[in-house]
Order: structure tokens, then sequence, then C-alpha cells
């Protein structure tokens, strides 16, 4: 069956609520099967609910449903039943019989598998009432955990393609990209670049030939929300490239992904089939005389990959290399041809944008930057997970409220945002509204949105090593400056780290990481420095303690005790 | 100008299966267009081989009329492909960030010290390979291992013996 027109795609809508609202299921058993809840075990969970139902007979009463991310990952698997809205968490295959018998037959609530809260022992019924989604509003997020991500009907009925069929029917190029503009919308990759306005500029190129890539190579060691998105939502990611294809004169997109991500892959390429086959991508999409198709392009393990550059150049079968800037991609990218490349989670607000308006979703946020962000909340923190909040949201609201505090009653030390290229934050910036520019004024950054939460059991020099090993091994080799800098200045950190260094090496380690910062060709050198300066800003204490010729004044208050500082050797 | 044939050794003790390219040469003839498609026929002739050693870059830089250097270039830049052999099982420790600050360098160091091996190494009865990878993100279960495509989670020192044993 072919959706020949945005008439049919609303009848398939209204004919799908129908049928829901006339079926006799009367409950919805919702089971995450993001990557997280799958390795503990959630599909065999599955398999053995739909045993357990047919053993009942109960089949016509309860359908069991997989969905993408409930966000939630640290109390994996998920369980959700509704629409009594009744929120399971850490659920074992063996739990099944009990939810089945208990909770479906009998209509009791299984206490024991309902979400504790740590701080006041309180068990907790509702997602809503949960302080983890509290302060959330999902919105890139918004169908993850909520349908089947295999399913385009689940996804047509909660609104799917309606943005696209808004956007064909009714609007030009030129007032979907100001619509954009004006949303205030911006690049949520990490770079903050605003998304209209690299739209308009790959528009106002001359030529026919143009690509939208949609840039889903998550190298970040700690994020995980295109993922996320990709397993939970693909068809809201088609669709907005759809949109932006459109919008930009692109016949053609492609996603670019990690090979890593077997199963965002699997989704992604399933809902690329089943849009295909009911024309909502390909020739005369509904009935209009655009023509649109995605395919895929699978990455090969490196970091570098995530700077546009060196993507187009990796989608080309070559070594991914980023170039020299400019030209732009938006001029001259893929072949040659004007390419605008935009990250999973920027795509994946087109369609509320669209469908919502520009006013909505400049109401949200702060003033420079409007919307939602999801970050990966990781590390010493009690709830693990994916977590979406508006912009202006602060640190502490995240980290205490929604993170639930830190692991075993330790002490907050900092939070690193932005990766291997972000920096840390401390105790004393924890209330800073979080935006672009809050956090870089703060010697961070947004970057992909990788929050890791350290605690006071956690070497500072030693994360810094950790990332500028990282980045010495992801360095793709082809500038000095990076090649050799971060290599050099791994081995001083190596060596402070072994109690050999010096102030020489300081200073050295110091001066270098400003050379690297400044001198390097991409985005990747260009940051790897940070994790350095930004430890040896505020957390200079920590390497003058492992620094043996130093006579260091330990400062009031500050003091810990180490028997190297004031020695000199 | 030296002719490929003449290029060609094999490098390891493996015999490579001749159905292999037989296979990967249906697959390289049947896309579309094979400009820009190196990366994906690497990810084909892997999935075959399982690695891709000296002969088999060869063979594709041939049929695709290439240098072999511009293949080799590319499959040394991505960590995904492998020009050595690998285990039996191969063991996967994800050395995320959020891995990592839970303690993944103990467990790969455990690792090491039971296997006898490095990382990216193969042990000396062919059953194990050990690889430190990025981010698989499960980091709420973190640290992580994988076994082949098992993964377990909130792994502590003193059950990487337990877990490797299940496989042995």
């Amino acid at each position: 069956m072919k959706v020949d027109s945005l008439q049919k795609l609303n009848q398939i809508r209204e004919e799908q609520r129908q049928e829901n609202a006339n079926n006799s299921i009367v409950k919805k058993i919702l089971i995450c099967a993001g990557t997280g809840c799958l390795a503990s075990e959630s599909e065999k969970l599955l398999e053995i609910l739909n045993h357990v139902i047919k053993a009942r007979k109960c089949g016509d009463k309860v359908k069991v449903v997989k969905t993408g991310c409930f966000g939630f990952c640290e109390q994996g698997p998920i369980l959700k039943i509704e629409p009594d809205d009744v929120f399971y968490v850490r659920v074992v295959p063996k739990d099944a019989r009990t939810i089945i018998d208990d909770h479906i037959i009998q209509g009791k609530i299984v206490e024991r598998l309902l979400y504790e809260e740590p701080t006041s022992n309180k068990r907790i019924e509702k997602q809503e009432d949960m302080p983890f989604y509290k302060k959330q509003m999902r919105l890139a997020i918004r169908n993850c955990g909520l349908i089947n991500p295999e399913d385009v009907y689940e996804y047509i009925e909660h609104e799917g393609y309606s943005a696209l069929g808004k956007v064909l029917t009714e609007m030009t190029q030129y007032s979907v990209i100001d619509e954009i503009k004006k949303s205030g919308l911006r690049g949520r990759g990490g770079g903050g670049f605003p998304t209209g306005l690299k739209w308009e500029i790959t528009k106002n190129q001359h030529g026919n030939t143009k690509f939208i890539i949609c840039n889903a190579d998550e190298g970040d060691p700690g994020a995980f929300m295109d993922r996320s998105i990709l397993e939970g939502d693909p068809h809201g990611v088609i669709e907005a490239m759809a949109i932006g294809g459109y919008a930009i004169g692109a016949h053609k997109g492609i996603v670019y992904i990690r090979a890593e991500y077997p199963m965002a892959i699997s989704r992604l390429n399933s809902a690329i089939i089943q849009a295909r086959d009911l024309g909502l991508l390909g020739e005369n999409i509904l009935g209009t005389d655009f023509n649109f198709d995605i395919e895929f392009k699978l990455g090969a393990g490196a970091f570098v990959c995530g700077e546009e550059t060196a993507l187009i150049n990796s989608c080309e079968g070559k070594r991914g290399e980023p170039n020299y800037k400019p030209p732009y991609p938006a001029e001259e990218g893929y072949w040659g041809y004007p390419t605008c490349v935009n990250n999973v989670e920027t795509f994946a607000n087109i369609p509320p944008i669209i469908l919502q308006g520009s006013t909505w979703f400049s109401s949200i946020g702060t003033e420079k930057s409007r919307g939602t962000k999801v970050f990966a909340l990781a590390g010493k923190i009690n709830n693990v997970g994916l977590v979406e909040v508006p912009m202006g949201t602060t640190l502490r609201e995240i980290i205490y409220d929604i993170g639930g505090g830190i692991q075993e009653g330790h002490q907050f030390k900092a939070v690193q945002t932005g990766g291997p290229s972000g920096g840390v934050i401390t105790e004393k910036d924890l209330d800073t509204p979080i935006d672009y520019d809050n956090l870089l004024g703060i010697g961070s950054m947004m970057g992909s949105g990788g929050m890791i939460v350290l605690d006071d059991r956690d070497s500072m020099v030693n994360m810094a090593k950790f990332y500028l090993q990282f980045t010495m091994d992801e360095s793709c080799g082809r500038c000095t400056p990076c090649r050799i800098g971060t290599k050099r200045m791994y081995e001083l950190l190596v060596k402070i780290s072994n109690g050999e260094g010096t102030m020489a090496d300081i200073d050295a380690l110091k001066q270098l990481s400003y050379m690297v910062k400044n001198s390097s060709l991409c985005g990747l050198g260009q940051t790897a420095p940070n994790p350095v300066i930004s430890t040896m800003k505020y957390f200079w204490d920590e390497y003058m303690e492992l620094i043996k010729d130093v006579d260091y004044p330990v400062r009031e208050g500050t003091s810990q005790i180490n028997s190297r500082v004031g020695i000199k050797v | 100008m030296t002719r490929p044939q003449e290029i060609s050794v094999v490098d390891t003790d493996l015999e490579l299966p001749q159905e292999g390219f037989i296979e990967l040469e249906g697959y390289i003839d049947n896309i579309k267009t094979t400009k820009g498609a190196l990366i994906e026929i690497l990810h084909k002739a892997q999935e075959i081989f399982g690695y891709l050693p000296r002969d088999v870059q060869l063979y594709i830089a041939r049929k695709l009329g290439i240098p072999g250097v511009e293949v080799f270039g590319v499959v040394s830049f991505y960590s995904y492909f492998n020009v050595k052999p690998m285990g039996k099982h191969t063991i996967s420790v994800c050395m995320g960030t959020a891995c990592f600050v839970r303690g993944a360098d103990k467990i790969i160091n455990k690792l090491k010290d039971n296997l006898g091996i490095e990382s990216n190494e193969i042990t000396e009865d062919g059953l194990f390979s050990l690889k430190d990878v990025r981010c698989i993100g499960a980091c709420g279960l973190a640290p992580v291992i994988l076994v082949d495509d098992k993964v377990y989670g909130r792994v502590k020192e003193d059950q990487v013996n337990e877990i490797i044993d299940k496989y042995r």
C-alpha cells in the first residue's frame, strides 16, 4: 500500500486510533529494548512474558510491546504497564510470571519491583512521580519508550510524518528554513551552529545536486543519546531528514553510522524499508513532486569521523581525515556537491518544531540556546541514564534531583561535560544554567552531551591522562601539532602520574597544551588539551602533589596529607 | 611495473578459503557503484574472512583497480578492521569514560594478567583475543565486558576468572 497523499496519511492515523479504541486489548506491557536493557536480558524477559501470556490464555487482553530506551538505564531492564502507568525496574526473566499473574490477571501491583527512591526509601508507582522524570522535558526522545520502533504505523499514530506532510503541502523551502531559523535551534552535535542558517547556506548554493547527511558517528565515550534515538525512534530521524532535504533541495540523504551500533543499524534499516514500502521515501512523496531517498554508510571506528569534513571523506570510502575549511561542506562537500551535515539529535528536534511552531520551541530554554538538550548521565551517580532537560537547567538539578546524587554516599568532586573535548566543572559552578555559551564560559563545553560525574575517589590527573590517551589514539595523524603534540602530552602525564615529573614537565605540558589547541587543523586537536587545561585550573594541587622537585606552598584549608608536598628532592 | 601477482605473498600460516574469495567477488560485482564503496567492501570482507590479511587487501585492490596502498591506508586507519586473525572468542572490554571511572582499567589489567596477552593479541591456544573497545553504550551497567556478543555488566575484578572459565 502506498500513502500517496496527506489525506491518506491522516486516514491511516485515524484508522489506527479507531482500531486501538475498539480493541479488546486492555493492557499493554511496554518493555525497554534499548542496548542497555538488552544487555541485562530484556529480550529473554520478553520471550518468557509472551510464553506466560500464552499459557494463561490472556493473549486477547494484553499485548507486549518492545520500545526504545526509557533512559533509566541504571535500573534496567525496565517495564511499564499501560494504561495503569505502573513502572517496574530491574525486572529479571523470572519475574515474568509474577507480573502476569499478579498485575495483569488480578490487578495487584507488584510492590517489590517498583522503583525505590534512595533517599526516602519510598516505593514509587508512576513514572511521572519519579524524581528522575519529574524535571525532564522529553522532546528529541519523545517517542523513546513509548512506541515500537520497528512499527511505522505506531509512529504514524503518534503524529508521525505529519510534519513532513505539512511541509510538503503547505510550506515553501524558504518558509521551512525561516521557521527553523526563528526557532533558534542550534546544532546538537556540540558545535552549536544555528541549524536554520546552515540549511539556508546550503540552499543558496548553485546546482541541482545536493546532499543531506545525518551524523550518527557518536564517538564520545560515555555519550549514547544518538544511538538511543536511532534505536527508539528511527522514523523521527528519517522524517526530519526528508524535511531537511526538501528545505535545502537535496534528493538524497545519507546516514553515517558507527559500525559498533548493530541494533541501531538494524532498526534504522528496517525503518527505511518500511518508509519506502509506504512511499514515504522514494519518488513523489505524498503525491507531491518531491523525491527523496536515504541510504546509510557504516563507519569503522574512528572518533575523528564525527568532524564533518572527515565524515564526508569516510562516506567517500577514504581515510577519515579532516580537510581545511573553507570551503565548508555546505559549499563543497560529498563528492564536491553542497552538503548539509546535521547531528541525529538536531534532526530529532525538527518534526516538533514544524508541528508546534517556532514560537513554542523558542519559548523553551535560554535566550541564546533554545529548546532542550539530551544528556547521557554516567559515572559515579545513582541514576545513570539518558535525560532530556530544557536549556537553562542547572547542573545541580541534573546531578542531584534527576541523577539522585553521588553513589554510595561519596562526595561530589567534578563533572566532565563534552567528553574528551570538554573540561571539568566543579562544585562552585554547579548552579550555572546550562547552555552553549555558559558552559564555554566556565571552561568546558556542551559537546554531544556526555556528562561524567566524578567523586572524591577519582584522581583528576588520571582523568586527564585517560582523555589524552583517547585523543592520542584517535588523532588521525594528518596535522603535526595533534599527531605529535598529543603523544608528548600523554607521555608527560604518564611521567607526572608516576610521581617522576618535575616542575619543568608541568611547564612543558602547559605550553604544549596551548600550542596544540591553537595550531591543530580540526576540532579534535583544538579541543584535545581541554581536559588538561581545565584540570590544571581547578585541581592544581593534585598535580603539585605528584611533582617531586617542588617546594609547593600548601594553601591553607586545601592541604591534603601527602608526604611529597613541601619536600625538595 | 610489478605485476600484482608478484606482490601477493601469503604471510599467514592459515589457508584462506577459496569460497570466501568467490563470495567477495560476487558481492563486489553486485554493488551498484564501486565509487566510494571501499569501506563497505572491507566490512563485507571482514565478515567473510574474520580479518583482513594482506592477500585479501590486495585482492580487493586489484578487483577495484586501485593501488594496494590505498586499501591498506584505509584498513590501517580504522580500528574496526583487523589485520590479524582473532581468537575463537573475543573478549572486549569497554573503555568508555563511564566504565573507566568505575574501574574498567583494573578489569582489563586483570584480563591481561590472566590470559598473558596484551590488547589486540591472541592467546597461544587461539581461544581468546582481547580488545579494548570504545563505549558500547551500556553505561548503566559499568564496568562492562563483552565476550563475543554476550554482555557482562557490573563486573568485579574477582569475577573475571569465573567468566573466562565458562568459555574454556
